[in-house]
């Protein structure tokens, strides 16, 4: 696995995690609030883990790789890129369908010869098992509901585009680098 | 010159930051102490890789080692090694009286959600198991919500990972 392919992983949940976060406060009930905000924070926390890997062999830190390139230069998928919010059954068949595809690159990686990313890899499969669970609910809740069987086809073909970004890609680098644009060179 | 058992004692009066009943070396997150020419070296394994704790307990590590005249080397240690299972009986029964219910042990598959829906889980306060998963997150991503149907009281419950 190169650098490159670990920032598309990383990259994907970051963006994943920033707007899975745009749920906070507005779920539609408290438990899933807790849910989406909780599921943010560990996917910000995973994308941590594999920008410091990266970041040591290209020379860089997590932050910079975060924060200060430009929207072209991320790798991540249009997939986790498309704004759902306020729709929950898209929300859902997003969510669905991202764990479908990270357990099977994140099991592929705890098999990888660099014992530092099998290691990470392993610690964010058990996290993510979390993540598994809670999809498989809502997927068994939401099976013949419409919006959500018509939102799972129109997501299918999209799970690993990555040619060029969506135009609401712009925004929300704007708003996720914003505070670190704000005062260049600080320490965090 | 400082040895490892006094370090050990240190380390062991900082509580976690978010569970401050149990500390960090019952939460069993402390993975190895080494003391060489007055450097110490801590090996840290993080509980979840995006808790917010993970910074704090890194520097009130370091703080601690200071107060004893020795310079800290606190390296965070990003794999597999902390489980659920490291934390020592004690710390479990300090989680269970502060009202958290303590993590079921690891076992070789991921757990599956019909488990956590099962009704095999105690709660802390009454020990009764007629209890219900009310939310798979809670707080913190370490734990989820439950509430028991005997004593009528909600709880968290500590993740197994």
């Amino acid at each position: 696995m190169n650098a490159q392919e670990l920032l598309a992983i990383a990259d994907d949940e970051l963006i994943l995690g920033w707007r899975n976060s745009e749920w906070t406060g507005i779920a539609p009930f408290l438990e899933e609030d807790v849910a989406f905000s909780s599921i943010a924070q560990n996917e910000i926390g995973h994308a941590r883990a594999i920008y410091q890997i990266v970041a040591a062999e290209l020379g860089t830190t997590a932050d910079e790789l975060a924060f200060d390139r430009k929207p072209a230069e991320y790798r991540c998928s249009q997939f986790v890129e498309l704004r759902v919010v306020p729709d929950w059954a898209r929300t859902i068949a997003r969510q669905v369908l991202y764990e479908q595809a990270d357990e099977k690159r994140i099991k592929a990686l705890m098999e990888s010869e660099d014992e530092q990313v099998a290691g990470l890899a392993a610690k964010i499969d058990r996290e993510e098992a979390y993540h598994r669970m809670h999809a498989q609910m809502w997927d068994e809740r939401l099976q013949d509901e419409p919006r959500y069987v018509e939102a799972l086809e129109e997501m299918r073909p999209l799970v690993d585009r990555r040619d060029g970004h969506l135009p609401e890609f712009e925004q929300l680098w704007e708003e996720m680098t914003e505070v670190r644009r704000s005062v260049p060179g600080a320490t965090w | 010159m400082v040895t490892e058992a006094q370090v050990w004692v240190a380390l062991a009066e900082i509580p976690d930051p978010e569970i401050p009943p149990i500390s960090i070396v019952d939460l069993g997150v402390v993975r190895d102490v080494s003391v060489e020419n007055g450097t110490v070296h801590v090996e840290f394994t993080p509980t979840f890789l995006g808790c917010p704790a993970l910074e704090v307990m890194r520097d009130q590590m370091a703080d601690r080692i200071r107060e004893l005249g020795a310079e800290p080397d606190v390296e965070v240690i990003l794999d597999d090694s902390w489980s659920t299972d490291r934390i020592t009986p004690e710390g479990r029964e300090k989680l269970r009286a502060a009202g958290f219910a303590p993590p079921a042990p690891r076992e070789a598959g991921a757990p599956q959600l019909v488990q956590l829906q099962s009704r095999s889980f105690k709660c802390p306060y009454c020990g009764s198991t007629d209890t219900r998963l009310d939310n798979i997150f809670g707080p913190t991503p370490c734990r989820s919500v439950r509430y028991c149907e005997s004593c009528r009281q909600p709880f968290e419950q500590f993740k197994t990972i």
